[in-house]
Formats: C-alpha cells, structure tokens, sequence
C-alpha cells in the first residue's frame, strides 16, 4: 500500500533523524529515503507521540458559552494533543450513562481528538451518593477515570467505596484534594501575600491534608489512586513518601502551577484566580523538581475556560480557572529542556505515556514506532513564541499572553490526519 | 495623584502634604460658612455596595464642603449575588460623567479592579475595599496622631518614633493593613496585639512586631498610641475565640488597662464601637480616647484627599 504521507527528516525524542511513512491511520515505515505522493518537510522539528492531557474541561453540555467539545478540542490539537479526558462537571453533570456517551459522540463528531469522558464519583458532583460507576464503565463511552473534579470526595467512606468500587473495571478516581472546611471562602494561597491583599487564604495543608488521607486509603484497599493539579511542595513530600511506600499513587501537575506564583494576585487581575491556587516560588521549584525526578508522573492542563463575564469583575465575584491546552508543551519544555535538567524523553513521558497509561487509553501514548496509530505532535524546539490573546479556544481567559515562552507545535498528527499544519488549523476534523 | 487606592501608594512626602493640607481644611471646618469653591463644577459620586453610613456621611459632608455635586449610589451586593456588575455600574458612571468615585465594596481590591479596567475615567478613592484598605481611615488616625502629638506645630511633621499598638482582629482589618503602611512611611513602630486566630498565617511582609498579650505590650512597649479595631459580629461564631466575654477580657480595653496607659498616651477607635467587647465606656468616653476627634478630622481629611486628586487633575489638564 502506498504511503499517505511521509515526514521528511524528523527528529525523534533521541535524537536521531528519521522519515516517517504513515498510511491511513497507521505508521507504517521508520526509516531513511522514504517517499510518498505527499512530502512533509520535518527538518528541525522534533516528533513526539500526541500529547494526552487527562485533565480537560470541555464545558459542554452546559456551558457552551465557555467552550464546546468542538472548540476545546480544535484548542488540544493547537497545543499538540491527540487525546482529551473531559471532566465530569458540566451541567448536566457527567453521572449518568447518558451524558457521558454524548460527550463522547460529539468528540467524535468533532475530529480533532480523541475525547475520553471522566464520570462523576458522586451523584451531582455532590459527595453524597456514589454515581452508577459500573454503567458509565460499561457505556460506550468506557469511562476508565472518575473524578468530581472542581469539588472534593470529601466522605471519607464515600472514597473508600469508591476507590474500592472501581477496581471491578480498572478505573482508577482522580482525586482533587481540597479539605473543604479549610478553604470556605479561599480565594488564593494562603501567605505572606493574601496576608497583604486582604483575599481569603487557601492553605496548603487542606490540599496536603486530603492527599495524606487518600493514600492511605489506597493503600488500605490497594486501589490506584490519581491525585489532581498538585499545587504545594508539601503534596510533593507526600506523593514521594507514599511511592517510596509503594502505594499506588499517580500525580499530575499544572502548566500555571510549574510557572506562575501568587504574586501575581497583587494586581488583582482574575485571570491570576485558580483552584487550587497560584502558589509560591518555593512550590513552583518543588514541583519541577518532582515531575523531572518521576514524582510526579504527568502534566495535565486543568484547562479551565470561561466566557469574559465570569472573569471582568473583581476578584472575589470572578470564576476560578485559566486556559493551559495550547501552552502546555511550551510550559513542558520551559521546564524540562530550557532549564537544561531533564529531556525529550521526559517530556514525552509526561505529556503522552504516563497520560495514557493513567487513563488507560489504548489507542495514544505509544512511542512512534511502526504499526502504532500515527498520533504525532512535531514541535520546533528552537521557536520563541510570545503568548497572544488569539486562541481556538472559545473563552479568552490566558494567564500567558504576553510572556515568551519556547516551542512551537507546527504539526499535529490524530489517526493519521493533519489536525494542525504549519501552525494552522484543519477547517474540518478527521472523519 | 490620580486615585487613592492603598497608603502603600503614599510616600512620606505625599502623606506629609495631605496632611497639612487637612490642617487647612479643619481651618476652613471651623468657619462660620464652612464651604470652599474648590471642586465647584465636579462631580463626586459615592458608590457604596456595603453599609457604611459613618465613612458615607464623612465623604459627602468633605465632598459638599469643596462645592461638588455629590451623587450617593447605594448598591448592595455585589455582582456575586447576580445584580447589576461592578463594571455595568461603573461604565454607567462613566456615561454620566463623574469626576471621581469615592468606592466602598465587601471585595479585596475592588477599588483597584476599578482604577486599571478602563471602565471609567475619573479618579478612584477606596473608602474600603473587603479586608484589605481603607486609606484614608489610616490618614484620619495619622492625623488625630499628629494633631495630639504636636498640637498647633503639626503641619510638616511625621510621627517618627511614636510607638502605636494596633489591638483586635489584624487578619480581617482594613484599617490595620492601611495604618501598618501609612505609619511606617511617617516613622511611627507598630505594634499587632491580637489573639492567634486574628492574625494572618504569614507576616514575614508586614513590617510590625506581634504580640498576644495586650497587658504585656501595654507594661513592656509603653505605647503612644493605642488603637482597638472593631470586631465584626460574623467572627463571634466562628471559632476565632471562644465568647465575647473571653475576648474582652483579654483583648479589650477597659479603665483597668487605661490606668496603665503613660499620660500623654491616646487610644483610638475607628468607630462603629462594640462597648463591653472592644473597649468599654470608661475608655471610650475618657479624655485620652480620640474616637469624636477622629470623626471631625475625617471630614479634614477626606477634604484634603479630594483636593489633592481633583486640584491635580484640572492642572494636568491645563498643562
């Protein structure tokens, strides 16, 4: 069968320089001197698998002023991904068999990535009855990731069971970790800068408090745990000692939270407004430290967005959230390659191999190798990029614009279709 | 000067001025006709999304004293509870043509969402923005400070060295955080006595020594000033300590500890006052409390801070 198309001169997360044949949706030669009908010149970009974020609101159903399937989507492909996990807190809430088939469906009827629905844990998102797992499980969406994620499983019993409950079918609860009692009103990190802004503090330890629970927990009922956006070096020190332990925990940790401080709240400008909360430089460094030394195990965006309204007010009346899919490789790479510290490898560990196994995607995170599914992110590494406002994302909401950062995605290959090409947009998905 | 967001944005310079011109203003306050032609043509709106008769009264009586047309919009709630926005207003303010926006709001930083949104044009004073300032409040105390201190030779004057124990609820107070910056950039040492709770989880930025014992800080620091803070009904049941009745003992000021005060020494109040809670009536109705001045030198103020942003705008405006 004669190639589709072929990627000329591609560099590979190892550094060697390779053509990529790739037909249909499939890879079917790694080699030198390939041809085909159609040539792409990868000269000085680096192929990666498709990115895989497993931390992804959607927004839709419900929130279509904010995002949609197809937006948040076209968004992930520009950012290099070929697989989303869409959280479970759209209204309707993702609890049902229902819903999360619909997710499903219109993430297929999009094209632009592959969209794996996370369910509710709780009914309603509301931590007090547990969901119909199993049915969400067995639809056809396949839900394997549970998380009421925006709210804490806070019943300690209710965790139980549910981390419990899931190893019927393999899923796994991605937990985030916020003590609610402690963080009634919070509105940014509890420290010396909350202290000067008058803003309500979000302390660590309700974060670290629910995390040290939870992994005892797992460890209790040797389930798998996954613990959401990591904000603090203290949740660091507890993910480590658990792995030490032999526990097993997964952890994930954000784009703004491996870049961005809580010093930006002093301009009280809420696009800085996140849960949990912009920490301090000293959380910054411990978590790239954790996620270079493998305590951590992926970044996953928490891409949050929202319409203007929710943000142009002031602080306290202003929504929580900040966009992170078209930035994270960028953010990835800023930490992992720029800093000198870690590699290529790393970076697809991070944001495609870990992911998928987490999530347990069978169709992504696979290291590009023939007979794989041609799920390809090419990235020229030596791009600067300063952040602009214009984004495929419906909502505007970008801590970044403005900031340099490095990278650029030039190619995003799903199924073997040109999703992004030359840093543009395909008009229609894959279908 | 464009707006008067935080004392943080006063130098010693700036704080000085406005100061003196106070002192001129209590000049023109005690005048048969207490009225200057100053801001004639201005228009003053005082936005105020949260219960505040005494620092609404105080802005319009210092607005209406400069000749400004004076516009009270009282809008409670904010755009939390699904109203009319922060910005819808603002921009409608705008579209009338106010001058300047005297802002009283329950949220931190308000105010200066106000002033860097582009929503409006005219100059922004926070008159109490959620837990976090309240400008001129701590210029108000400054002032009453200075006035006791050096009486008739105030004008020029900082309050270098004065020792100042601020007492109450430091981690939900405006006044605390806006007098802390204010009285530091005059020279003035200051002093947090508070129960635990009340205090913010980290200092390591706020540039004043702490204390849990007032009867402690009052033996040891001999302060110049004592200022009891307000505590709001919505801390009593929520843990911050155990009753009113604990916290009085403990933390409020009463003829007992007015005793110990040297003679020369002040005790201050931002007012509305809980007697029995904070203060009782023995000391707040004792020669040393200042809490009746601090209202008139309100007006003082307040006058002074609208000049200072008004004044200096129609002359930018000229330049």
């Amino acid at each position: 069968m004669k190639a589709s198309f072929v990627l000329k001169n591609a560099t590979l997360a190892d550094g060697s320089k390779v053509d990529i044949s790739v037909v249909g949706d499939r890879i079917k030669e790694i080699g030198s001197n390939l041809s085909a009908d159609e040539l792409v010149d990868c000269t000085g970009l680096i192929a990666l698998p498709g990115f895989v974020d497993l931390h992804t609101h959607l927004r839709e159903p419900g929130f279509e002023q904010s995002e949609t399937v197809l937006t948040g989507t076209q968004a992930a492909a520009m950012g290099g991904f070929t697989a989303v996990h869409a959280m479970a807190n759209t209204m309707p809430v993702a609890d049902t068999a229902g819903v999360v088939e619909q997710v499903a469906a219109l993430g297929k009827e999009a094209g632009y990535t592959d969209v794996y629905p996370i369910g509710a844990v709780t009914v309603g998102l509301e931590g007090k009855q547990m969901a119909e797992l199993g049915a969400m499980a067995n639809s056809k969406a396949k839900v394997r990731v549970f998380s009421d994620d925006g709210k804490c499983v806070h019943d300690p019993v209710l965790m139980r069971r549910a981390l419990e409950y899931v190893k019927a079918f393999g899923g796994v609860i991605a937990q985030h970790a916020q003590e609610p009692r402690l963080t009634e009103g919070a509105q940014m990190n509890e420290g010396a800068v909350s202290a000067e802004l008058g803003l309500t503090g979000w302390p660590a330890v309700a974060e670290e408090s629910i995390i040290a629970r939870d992994v005892l927990l797992a460890e209790h009922v040797d389930s798998r745990i996954h613990i959401c956006h990591l904000s603090t070096a203290g949740s660091v020190d507890i993910i480590r000692w658990a792995k030490a332990r032999g526990i097993k925990v997964t952890a994930e940790v954000t784009p703004h939270h491996l870049l961005l401080t809580d010093e930006l709240a002093r301009t009280y400008d809420s696009v800085y407004k996140v849960n949990p909360p912009l920490r301090t430089q000293k959380d910054v460094e411990a978590l790239r430290a954790a996620l270079i030394d493998g305590t951590i195990d992926i970044i996953a965006t928490d891409h949050a967005p929202h319409p203007i309204e929710a943000k142009d007010c002031e602080w306290s009346a202003a929504a929580f959230g900040m966009l992170g899919l078209e930035i994270a490789a960028s953010v990835a790479q800023e930490v992992l390659i720029e800093s000198g510290k870690s590699s290529w490898k790393r970076l697809t560990e991070v944001l495609s191999l870990n992911p998928a196994e987490i999530g347990g995607d069978s169709e992504q995170g696979k290291a590009i190798q023939v007979g794989a599914i041609a799920n390809i992110a090419l990235i020229n590494p030596v791009a600067k990029r300063k952040v602009v406002a214009d984004t495929a994302s419906k909502s505007k909401n970008s801590p970044y614009i403005g900031l340099e950062l490095p990278g650029q995605v030039v190619h995003t290959i799903y199924r073997g279709f040109f999703t992004v090409k030359d840093g543009k947009l395909a008009k229609a998905g894959r279908n | 000067m464009k707006n008067l967001l935080s004392a943080s944005e006063l130098d010693r310079d700036a704080a000085i001025e406005i100061l003196d011109i106070a002192e001129g203003m209590a000049e023109v306050n005690d005048r048969e006709i207490k009225k200057l032609p100053t801001l004639r043509g201005k228009t003053v709106v005082n936005l105020f999304f949260e219960d505040s008769t005494r620092t609404r009264i105080s802005f319009e009586l210092a607005e209406k004293r400069l000749s400004a047309d004076v516009i009270n919009f009282t809008a409670k709630g904010s755009s939390v509870s699904k109203g009319e926005s922060l910005k819808d207003t603002a921009q409608t303010l705008e579209a009338m043509g106010a001058d300047a926006v005297v802002i009283r709001h329950p949220a931190s930083g308000a105010a200066a969402v106000l002033a860097n949104s582009g929503w409006i044009q005219g100059s922004i004073i926070n008159a109490g923005d959620g837990t976090h300032e309240h400008p001129t409040q701590a210029l108000l105390d400054a002032f009453t400070m200075r006035k006791r201190i050096h009486g008739a030779n105030s004008k020029g004057k900082a309050l270098d060295g004065v020792k100042v124990a601020i007492v109450g609820d430091i981690l939900h107070s405006r006044v605390a955080r806006s007098n802390l910056l204010l009285l530091r950039t005059l020279g003035a040492e200051i002093h947090f006595v508070a129960p635990p709770t009340l205090v913010p989880s980290n200092t390591q930025t706020m540039d004043a020594k702490f204390h849990y014992s007032l009867d402690e800080t009052l033996r040891v620091e001999q302060p110049d000033v004592v200022m009891m803070l307000r505590i709001q009904t919505e801390r009593m049941n929520a843990s911050y300590f155990p009753t009113e009745r604990e916290y009085a003992r403990h933390w409020g000021f009463n003829a007992q500890r007015l005793s110990k005060l040297k003679e020369s020494a002040i005790l201050m109040h931002p007012g509305p006052m809980n007697r029995g809670l904070e203060i009782d009536a023995a000391s707040a109705d004792s020669k040393q409390s200042t809490v009746l001045e601090q209202v008139a030198n309100g007006v003082s103020i307040r006058m002074a801070v609208l000049y200072t942003l008004l004044s200096g705008e129609r002359n930018n405006n000229e330049s």
